[in-house]
This record gives structure tokens, C-alpha cells and sequence, in this order.
């Protein structure tokens, strides 16, 4: 398969792999931040070929893995409205809320639908006027542009029928986190290439003149994590803090200016709930005030529907790299994809369930923990 | 703090208080339904088994004997169509026990305002793949439910064969250091299936691999007895079956990513839709398990045939790590090949 394939190379996987092992003289604790690249890592089981010294941990970057209990409990209440046609990505559909999720939901008799796309529930408002549909606009910086072309040309068309239930988040103010905390490990970080495909790489400048730490943005593919892996490597075996592109085939340092400017002009900054870590200043997107006749959470009157988030499982110490999915007691056991018990197990991107899925036989059975569970790095 | 690992976290919803569609996907919900509403009210020694067919002996004759229900949507499809599906996925549910099929029944659920013409169509490609196995239809049954009570048109399926002198086939029997035979590209069907309900095109045409396999399995079985068991990789994909095929042995099974044949065209859709081409859907394709000395010979004998021209030895059995699948990946690493809960979900991103 072109285009593909070539970076799945095993001779050219092998020699990356050869030069991190030559390059590597001591222990370096490095974090990809996104869901995807955690897919890959544990897809192609790229830790097995990596020297003793590298410790990969994985970040929060995995959208259904850091959507809060109350947007979910928001999502359930509106689905469930006889007039409503409830349009989702197929993956937030099996995240318990506080006592459902969307599949039970649809079983229910709501009118869920799977969509790869907001134009595609754009075309279902469209098509049925006399229904109100909603789409459940989650995600970060790479799905934003969609969205808020969706409500951008809803306005435009004057479609009184749709609107989006927003849940967008923003990865540099979690890295920011991260990066503060008193407890973070972390010395390099692979930065997502998608998100840095719209938002360029101006802002993870910013970090490593901040926190003096190497940030590559990588890709997705396994020779892509190799070589930003092999990039981190060099930049601090040799004592330099740089930020490097090694996606450069679709990140540039400015990025999709004309995607940024749709999204600024539909959205604006605010905090958000990160599910398993907490409130994040400025971490997120909403509405303008413009747009709030395409706010659900507004037309359906459910955002005083507040879920106080548990005390987490561990998840909000494996979302900070703190801890490894298997670390956990019940990780394979009382949680498992089938019967999630915290967020990260639920996506295939979340990185216990990549763990459950692709590396379970690797890990050490039920390891104890001895960390305290809930661990907020920000209090 | 109290115990640190009572969780009051995200609540565990558990998926028993309503069907949901991952009930019906082949992967552990579907077991769950099994384990928990049907066997233990059913309590048959013989539907216990869960092979894809019963055997039961009858005056000295083993008789196969299976149903399966067809509810695909779209009905028509390149490749086939509803009706010629319900034909082999039958015929090929007594296949795999080795049986040579003989009598079918067939059972419509009509939506009132299904066009007659599709009803004739769908009926007359059912006739002819019939005749071509050749397998008789020889009783069946009609009901018409209102408008919305079904989607356009479901059919149902019975049917018996018989299971040739000498001839056992089980999971049981499988062991360690047995190998694994593919008889053909994976996805095909699912990735079809889907590119016409989603409007996905391609550079090149991919149609179903609806077909039936008795042929196949007459001509394996003539180059080898030493066959363990056989299974045609339906919903769930290679994956399930694999994972259900080593849970009920016992064993472990490895399989080498390399070695699984895997067309472009499934393979660029699956990387699109975020899907694993090893848990697409299947309807003309067998997986073997076989005696080691016996897999050259039975290779060879499926590349003889048509439906078995791509076959691959695609791994092998092993007594480490019963119950699980492990994949060698093209860089020489290993991962598991998990059973999925429900049906694959389109990821986000």
C-alpha cells in the first residue's frame, strides 16, 4: 500500500532502532501524548525493540479517554429526547457515563447514529427538518476545524435543526501541566502530528523555551515513532532542548492557518474538565457567543447537569505517565474493554485498553500499587 | 484514604439489562449471551459443543445439522446478495464439520412494501446457488411483518448434511505444534459490505467472497484426514475464531502478519475506517487446523482448487500461553489478538 507502507519498513525500522541503541547511554523516561501513536506503539509492540534504558509512558491525548462524566451524562440526556437524532464518532458510544452510555441509550430506542463526520449529521439535519440532531463534538485540535465548519455553514444555510455538543480540549495547556508538576518523569516529548497539522508547532516552541525540554512532533506510523524517538534521543544524549519536526510530510511550523481561522472564529478558549486529571485553565474550546443558537448544551437546557467525578481509578496517574496500565490491580481483570471501569480502558486509543489488546500477555500479573489513587497534578 | 483500589470510579455498566447490537457481533458479548441465557436454559450436550454445526448419529448415519440467520443490509451487494449468502453460509456452517450438504430450509421475514421484485430477485439467486452446490431447498416457511417491524427482508436457514465414514472434526483435537491454513484473502466481504453502505470507492473492484466451501473441504479432506478442525472465519473475523478455537483447545496460537493475505483494497479501506482487517467479516474463506506432517499436502490441495487458490499457512499452535493469540509483526515484535467486545468502532481520529 503506498504512501503506507514505507513506513512500516522493517529493514529501515531495524536500523532506526540499531542508532537508538548506539545513541542511548543512560535512562530516559520519553511520552508520546497521543492516543494514536500509543495505538501504533503497542500495535507494532515497539517497546520490545527498544534498549532497556528508554521508558515510554503515554500521555493524556486520547479524546473519549479525557471526556468528563458530565458532558457524557449531557450527551445520554439529550440523545434520550424523542425528537432528537443523536450523531457520534463510533468510539464514544461504549464510554459509561454516570449510569449509561449511548449504546444502551440506542437500545433504548434513542435515535443514535455513528458518523465519521459532523457534515455527515450536517446532511441528516438537512434531510430532516422536523428532527433536531446533534453531534457530539469531541476531541482536540484535529477535529475542531470539522466542527466548527459544521456550525459555520449551519449558520450560513440558516439551519434551525443542529447543533453540537462541545467537548473539545487542547493538548499544550496539558503539557504545560504536566510539564509543572512536581512529580513529572518525563525528558522528551513525541508532540501529536495531526493536532500540530492544524495548529502548526508554534506553541511547543514556547514549552521548550519554558521547561528546557526536547519536543519532537511525530507521526503515526512505526518508522515515524522510531525517528522521533531516535530524535528525542540525540537531543538529550547531547544536553539540547530543541523543538524538531519529524512529520514534516504534513506538519508545518504555522500549520492549516485557514482551518485556525474557521475554528477562532466559531470558537473561543475556555476550562475544561479533563476526566481523570481534572480542571484545566484554558484548555478547551466553546462556542462564541455568536454561535449559541448551535449550542445543545444550550438549546436543551441540560448545562446545569453537573457529575461530580469520582475519586478515579488510576487512570489519573496513567494519563500523566505516572503509572503503567498493568500496574493497576483490576487492569485485565475487574476492568476490561467489555466492562471499563475508568476512561482509558474504553478507546482503543486509551492506552489501558491498547495495553489490554495488544500487550496483555507481556504484562506481570496484578502488580501492586502502592500510589495513592487519585493524584490530580494540579490539586 | 480507605482502600485505594475500591473504585467508585466509572461505573462498570454491565450489558444485561437490554440487547445491545455488540450482542450480535461474534465477539465476547455474543459469548456472554450464550453462557448466560442460552445454554443453561437449552442444557443440550450437544449444542454445548458450540461447533458450528451439530453432529448428531442417527441409525448408524452422522447427520450435520445447522441454522443461520441473514439480516445484511444493503440485501444487494457486489458479490452477491442476501439470498445467495444464506445459501453458503449454511452450506458452509455443515462444511466445516466436514459434512456433505444435502437439504435446506428456508424461512422469509417479509416487511410489508418490500418491492416484489427484489423478493423475486433475492429468490432466484438463492435457487441458483442451490443448484450450483447442488443442495436441495426443500421446505420453508413466509411472514410478513408491518412496515418497520424488519428491515426490507431477513431469511433464515437450516441445514442438514451427512458426515462421510471416518471423517471428526473438533477444536479438542487440536495440539500443540499443529499448523494453521488460510484458504484466501481476508476482509473481503466486510470491507464490500461496508464500502457500499458507507459510498466508499475504489481503485480496484472488490466484491464479497460469498461462495461455497464444501468443494473445498471434499478435496482437503481427500489429500488428508489428519485435519484437527475447520472454521469459516464469519462476523468477528480470523480474529474470533482464532481466539475461540484456542479457548476451547486449550492451546495458543501464533500467526505470522506477513504470512495472512490481505488485499489493497481491504487493506487502504481498513487504514481509512480505523478498522483491523483481521476482525472483518468473512464469507467464502475456511481457516484449518492441521496434523503438522499433514499441512504441505493439504496446501497444496487447496491451491488446487479455486476456492482455495491464495490459501497460506498462516501460523502455528503452540502449548505456551493457551487461550491467547499472538501475532508476529512484520518488525519482528509480538502483540495479541484480542477477542473484541462488541463490534469495531470507527476511531475518532
Amino acid at each position: 500500500m503506498r504512501y503506507i507502507d514505507e513506513y512500516r519498513d522493517p529493514q529501515l525500522a531495524q536500523s532506526l532502532v540499531t542508532e537508538i541503541r548506539k545513541r542511548v547511554t543512560r535512562p530516559w523516561v520519553l511520552m508520546e501524548i497521543c492516543g494514536g501513536q500509543t495505538h501504533t506503539l503497542m500495535k507494532y509492540g515497539i517497546a520490545e525493540l527498544l534498549p532497556a534504558e528508554l521508558e515510554l509512558v503515554h500521555g493524556p491525548g486520547c479524546p473519549v479517554c479525557v471526556t468528563p462524566l458530565d458532558i457524557l451524562d449531557k450527551a445520554v440526556a439529550i440523545a434520550a429526547l424523542p425528537d432528537v437524532t443523536f450523531v457520534s464518532y463510533g468510539d464514544m458510544l461504549r464510554v459509561p457515563g454516570s449510569a449509561s452510555d449511548l449504546f444502551r441509550t440506542k437500545a433504548a430506542g434513542a435515535d443514535v447514529r455513528i458518523a465519521y463526520s459532523p457534515m455527515e449529521a450536517l446532511k441528516i439535519a438537512r434531510e430532516n427538518p422536523a428532527r433536531q440532531v446533534v453531534f457530539f463534538a469531541v476531541g482536540f485540535e484535529t477535529t475542531a476545524p470539522a466542527n466548527a465548519m459544521a456550525v459555520w455553514q449551519a449558520k450560513r444555510e440558516g439551519l434551525r435543526n443542529f447543533s453540537i455538543l462541545v467537548s473539545h480540549v487542547l493538548v499544550p495547556p496539558a503539557m504545560r501541566l504536566l510539564l509543572g508538576s512536581a512529580s513529572n518523569r518525563v525528558r522528551g516529548f513525541i508532540a501529536p502530528g495531526h493536532v500540530c497539522s492544524v495548529m502548526g508547532y508554534t506553541e511547543y516552541e514556547e514549552l521548550v523555551a519554558e521547561f528546557r525540554v526536547p519536543i519532537v512532533v511525530g507521526g503515526f506510523e512505526p518508522l515515524d515513532l522510531l525517528e522521533a524517538i531516535l530524535m528525542l534521543v540525540r537531543q538529550l544524549e547531547e544536553g539540547r532542548a530543541e523543538i524538531e519536526n519529524q512529520y514534516v510530510r504534513s506538519v508545518t511550523r504555522r500549520g492549516n492557518e485557514a482551518a485556525q481561522q474557521r475554528m477562532l472564529e466559531v470558537f473561543e478558549v475556555t476550562g475544561r474538565n479533563w476526566r481523570g486529571i481534572g480542571p484545566i485553565a484554558d484548555s478547551g474550546y466553546r462556542l462564541r457567543p455568536e454561535y449559541a443558537a448551535y449550542d445543545a448544551e444550550l438549546v436543551f437546557g441540560v448545562q446545569t447537569i453537573s457529575a461530580p467525578e469520582p475519586p478515579e481509578c488510576i487512570s489519573a496517574l496513567v494519563l500523566q505517565g505516572l503509572k503503567k496500565p498493568h500496574d493497576c490491580t483490576v487492569f485485565g481483570t475487574r476492568c476490561t474493554p467489555a466492562t471499563p471501569m475508568g476512561a482509558p480502558m474504553v478507546s482503543s486509543e486509551g492506552a489501558c485498553a491498547a495495553y489490554y489488546r495488544y500487550q496483555r500477555h507481556m504484562a506481570p500479573v496484578n502488580v501492586p500499587v502502592n500510589a495513592p489513587v487519585n493524584a490530580p497534578v494540579n490539586g | 484514604m480507605a482502600d485505594p483500589f475500591a473504585f467508585t470510579c466509572p461505573v462498570p455498566l454491565p450489558a444485561k439489562d437490554r440487547i445491545l447490537l455488540g450482542h450480535g457481533s461474534g465477539g465476547t458479548l455474543s459469548a456472554d449471551l450464550l453462557r448466560e441465557v442460552f445454554l443453561p436454559l437449552f442444557h443440550s450436550p450437544i449444542l454445548n459443543k458450540l461447533d458450528d454445526q451439530a453432529v448428531v448419529e442417527v441409525n448408524g448415519t452422522r447427520l450435520a445439522f445447522t441454522t443461520d440467520s441473514f439480516v445484511v443490509k444493503p440485501i444487494l451487494f457486489r458479490g452477491g446478495d442476501i439470498g445467495s449468502l444464506a445459501v453458503h453460509g449454511t452450506v458452509n456452517d455443515l462444511a466445516m464439520g466436514g459434512a456433505t450438504p444435502l437439504f435446506l430450509s428456508v424461512g422469509f421475514i417479509l416487511e410489508e412494501g418490500l418491492e416484489m421484485e427484489t423478493l423475486r430477485r433475492v429468490t432466484a439467486s438463492m435457487a441458483r446457488a442451490a443448484e450450483s452446490v447442488p443442495v436441495e431447498i426443500v421446505t420453508g416457511d413466509t411472514k410478513v411483518v408491518e412496515r418497520g417491524g424488519a428491515d426490507r427482508l431477513f431469511i433464515n436457514t437450516a441445514g442438514i448434511g451427512v458426515v462421510p465414514e471416518g471423517v471428526r472434526l473438533s477444536p479438542a483435537l487440536v495440539r500443540p505444534g499443529d499448523r494453521v491454513l488460510l484458504s484466501g484473502y481476508l476482509g473481503d466481504h466486510g470491507i464490500a459490505i461496508l464500502a457500499e453502505r458507507e459510498g466508499i470507492q475504489f481503485d480496484t473492484e472488490l466484491a464479497s467472497d460469498s461462495a461455497p466451501l464444501h468443494g473445498l473441504v471434499a478435496e482437503m479432506l481427500k489429500a488428508s484426514r489428519e485435519i484437527r478442525c475447520m472454521r469459516d472465519p464469519t462476523r468477528g473475523g480470523l480474529a474470533s475464531t482464532l481466539n475461540e478455537i484456542a479457548a476451547r483447545a486449550g492451546v495458543g496460537v501464533e500467526i505470522d502478519e506477513g504470512a495472512v493475505p490481505i488485499r489493497e483494497a481491504v487493506r487502504g479501506a481498513c487504514e481509512m475506517l480505523g478498522l483491523d482487517p483481521l476482525y472483518v467479516a468473512n464469507e467464502g474463506k475456511l481457516v484449518a487446523f492441521a496434523a503438522p506432517g499433514a499441512a504441505e499436502a493439504l496446501l497444496e490441495a487447496m491451491r488446487r482448487h479455486p476456492l482455495g487458490r491464495d490459501a497460506a499457512m498462516i501460523g502455528t499452535v503452540t502449548g505456551a500461553h493457551p487461550g491467547l493469540v499472538l501475532l508476529r509483526t512484520a518488525l519482528g515484535t509480538t502483540r495479541m489478538v484480542d477477542m473484541l467486545a462488541g463490534d469495531q468502532l470507527p476511531r475518532i481520529c
